[in-house]
C-alpha cells in the first residue's frame, strides 16, 4: 500500500533524518514506526502525505509515486491523527469531523450522516457532543474527536503520529482497545507512530525500529521478542521480552480444542455458570483474544493449572499454565 | 461643592443654548473617528496577513510600525499640514496612520499566535494555503485582531481633538478653544462628551470582542 524506495531526507543544515529507507507497509495490516526521539519516524510519516518532500529516493502510495499526485488531494486521501491533536477550536465538534468531506465536496446530509456515524463509533453520542465546542470536552474525548475527523472521507490509510501521547495512562489504555476494536472494523491500513515500545507491541501487526534515520529491524511483535536483530533492538525492547511476550500471545494461539480429561473437571463445572468457586479462588474463563498474560494472572489467581476458554457463551476449548510455559521457553 | 455644581449647571445651558453647534462637531469627531479607523482596518489586516507570510513584508512594517509609534501624535497630525493641507481631509489621513499601527501589530501577533498542531492538522487534511488562512487562522485570529481595532478606536477618540490644530473640526474646536477663550463650560462641554463616547465605544466593541472571543472557543482555551 506505502512502499519506500531508497528514500533519503536531509535538511539544510545537514541533519540526514531519513538515511535509505526501503520497507512497504502491507495492505490492511497495523505498521508502527517506533524508535527514540530524532530517529526520523515522523519525518518518514509525513513523507508519505507530501508534508515532507523526501531530497532522494521514492515513496509509492497504492503503486503511484506520492509525488505525481497533488498534494491535496492526496491528504484528503488519508487519516491524519496528530498528538497535539489539532482540532478547530473555533467549530463545532460535528464541523470539525465534516471537515474533509466538505472538501471533498459531499452533499450536506451525507455528511451529517456519516458524522453522525462516527461520533457514535467514538463513543460521543451525536445527540450530545455534535454542537458542542471542543474546548469544553477532555483531553481523552478531544483525541476521540481527533480520530473521528481523521476517518470521517473513509480513508485508504491512517497516518497516526503519537495520537495517544498526550493523555493520562488511564484514558491512553482505553483509547487504544477501543482502537483496536476499530480497526477489526474498518480494515484500513494505518501507519502508527509511537515512542513507546509497549504501544507499539499492542496496536501493531508489524513493528519497523528506527535508529538514526535507519530501518533496524521490521518484524512481527512476536518475531521482534523472539529475535532481537541487535544489541540496539534488545535494548530498546528492554529486559522483561519474556513478560511483553505474554502480552502479546493470544489464548487462541496456545489453547487446546479439545478438553483433555484430567481437565474436565473444570470445564464440567464451568457449563452454565459465569465463574465458578475453586479451592483457590473464584475461576473467570478467557476469551480467544485475550492475552496469555491475562491467562496466567487468572490461572494464579484461581490456584489453578487450566482455564476453559469461551466464546460466544460455548466452552471452545482450554489453556493450560504449562502450554504457556512451553511457548514461551520455545522461544527464548 | 456649590462651585462644581455651578460649573455642571454652566455647562449644561451651554449645551442647551449652542447643541446646533454641539451636534455638528460632535458629527464631525465621530466622522474623523470611523472614516480614519475603517481606512486604518481596512489596510492594516490585509497588510498584517501579508506580513505573516512574507519575512521582508514583515520586517519593513515592523520597523516602520516601530518608528512611528515613538512620533507623538500631535506630530503626525501636525506632519499632514505640509504634505496635505488644512481641513477635514488632512486631519483623517493623520488620524488613520495613527490608527493603523494597533490593528497591524494585533493582526500579526493573531495569525502568528494560532496553535501550530492546529494548522498543521489542518494542512494533513488537505486544506490550501488560501483554505487554511480563511477558515482556521483568520477566525481564530479574530478576537485578538478585533481587540486591536477597539484600542485603535478608543485611542482615536482621543486623537481626533488634535484635528482642530489642522483645521479638521471634531470636538477639538471646543476644547482648545474654551482653553484659549477661558470659556470653561464650553471646554467641559466638549471634553466630557468626548470621554462619554470613548468610554460608550470601548464598552461596546468589548461587549463584541467577548460574543467573538466566545464562538471561537478562546475564552475556554486560556483555561484549558
Amino acid at each position: 500500500m506505502i512502499r519506500f524506495d531508497n528514500v533519503h531526507k536531509r535538511y539544510s543544515d545537514g541533519t540526514h533524518a531519513v538515511d535509505g529507507l526501503d520497507f512497504e507497509v502491507e495492505e490492511g495490516t497495523t505498521t508502527v514506526l517506533v524508535g527514540p526521539s530524532g530517529c526520523g519516524k515522523t519525518t518518514t510519516m509525513k513523507l508519505v502525505n507530501r508534508l515532507e518532500e523526501p531530497t532522494d529516493g521514492t515513496v509509492y502510495y497504492d503503486g503511484t509515486d506520492v509525488e505525481a499526485l497533488e498534494a491535496t488531494e492526496l491528504r484528503r486521501r488519508i487519516g491524519y491523527v496528530i498528538q497535539d491533536i489539532g482540532l478547530f477550536d473555533h467549530m463545532t465538534v460535528g464541523e470539525n469531523v465534516a471537515t474533509v468531506p466538505e472538501l471533498k465536496g459531499w452533499d450536506a446530509d451525507r455528511t451529517d450522516e456519516r458524522v453522525d456515524e462516527l461520533l457514535d463509533l467514538m463513543g460521543l453520542p451525536p445527540g450530545e457532543y455534535r454542537e458542542r465546542h471542543p474546548s469544553d470536552l477532555s483531553g481523552g474525548q478531544r483525541q476521540r474527536v481527533g480520530v473521528a475527523r481523521a476517518l470521517a472521507a473513509g480513508p485508504d490509510v491512517m497516518l497516526m503520529d503519537e495520537p495517544f501521547g498526550a493523555l493520562d495512562p488511564i484514558t491512553r489504555e482505553e483509547l487504544q482497545d477501543e482502537f483496536i476494536d476499530i480497526q477489526r472494523e474498518i480494515d484500513t491500513t494505518i501507519l502508527f507512530v509511537t515512542h513507546d515500545i509497549n504501544e507499539a507491541l499492542k496496536m501493531g501487526d508489524r513493528i519497523a525500529i528506527m535508529r538514526d534515520g535507519k530501518l533496524v529491524q521490521y518484524d512481527t511483535p512476536t518475531a521482534l521478542l523472539d529475535e532481537p536483530k541487535t544489541k540496539f533492538v534488545e535494548e530498546f525492547v528492554g529486559p522483561d521480552r519474556t513478560l511483553k511476550r505474554l502480552r502479546v500471545l493470544r489464548v487462541e494461539e496456545v489453547m487446546r480444542p479439545e478438553v483433555p480429561d484430567e481437565y474436565a473437571d473444570i470445564v464440567d463445572a464451568f457449563q452454565g455458570n459465569d465463574a465458578v468457586v475453586a479451592d483457590g479462588g473464584e475461576i473467570v474463563p478467557v476469551a480467544p483474544t485475550d492475552s496469555a498474560q491475562v491467562a496466567l494472572s487468572r490461572c494464579i489467581q484461581a490456584g489453578v493449572e487450566a482455564l476453559p476458554v469461551v466464546e460466544d457463551s460455548t466452552v471452545v476449548g482450554v489453556v493450560t499454565e504449562s502450554a504457556i510455559r512451553n511457548r514461551q521457553s520455545e522461544g527464548a | 461643592m456649590t462651585g462644581v455644581f455651578g460649573l455642571l449647571a454652566a455647562t449644561w445651558a451651554y449645551l442647551l443654548a449652542n447643541s446646533d453647534r454641539f451636534l455638528e462637531l460632535f458629527r464631525e469627531h465621530l466622522m474623523l473617528v470611523f472614516v480614519s479607523e475603517a481606512m486604518a482596518v481596512a489596510v492594516a489586516i490585509p497588510l498584517g496577513i501579508l506580513a505573516t507570510r512574507n519575512d521582508r513584508v514583515k520586517r519593513v512594517v515592523e520597523t516602520v510600525g516601530n518608528v512611528a509609534q515613538t512620533v507623538p501624535t500631535l506630530a503626525i497630525i501636525a506632519l499632514m499640514f505640509p504634505l496635505l493641507g488644512l481641513g477635514f481631509l488632512p486631519a483623517l489621513v493623520g488620524l488613520f496612520v495613527y490608527a493603523l499601527l494597533p490593528v497591524l501589530t494585533n493582526t500579526i501577533v493573531g495569525l502568528e499566535n494560532v496553535d501550530g498542531g492546529t494548522v498543521e492538522a489542518a494542512r494533513g487534511m488537505g486544506m490550501s494555503d488560501w483554505t487554511i488562512l480563511r477558515k482556521i487562522r483568520l477566525p481564530l485570529a479574530l478576537p485578538v485582531i478585533f481587540a486591536g481595532i477597539r484600542t485603535s478606536t478608543v485611542l482615536n477618540v482621543g486623537t481626533a481633538y488634535l484635528a482642530f490644530f489642522i483645521g479638521g473640526g471634531g470636538l477639538g474646536v471646543w476644547v482648545i478653544g474654551g482653553i484659549q477663550l477661558f470659556n470653561t463650560p464650553q471646554l467641559i462641554a466638549g471634553a466630557v462628551s468626548g470621554a462619554l463616547l470613548a468610554v460608550t465605544l470601548d464598552g461596546l466593541l468589548a461587549l463584541a470582542e467577548r460574543r467573538l472571543g466566545g464562538e471561537a472557543g478562546t475564552g475556554h482555551a486560556a483555561t484549558s
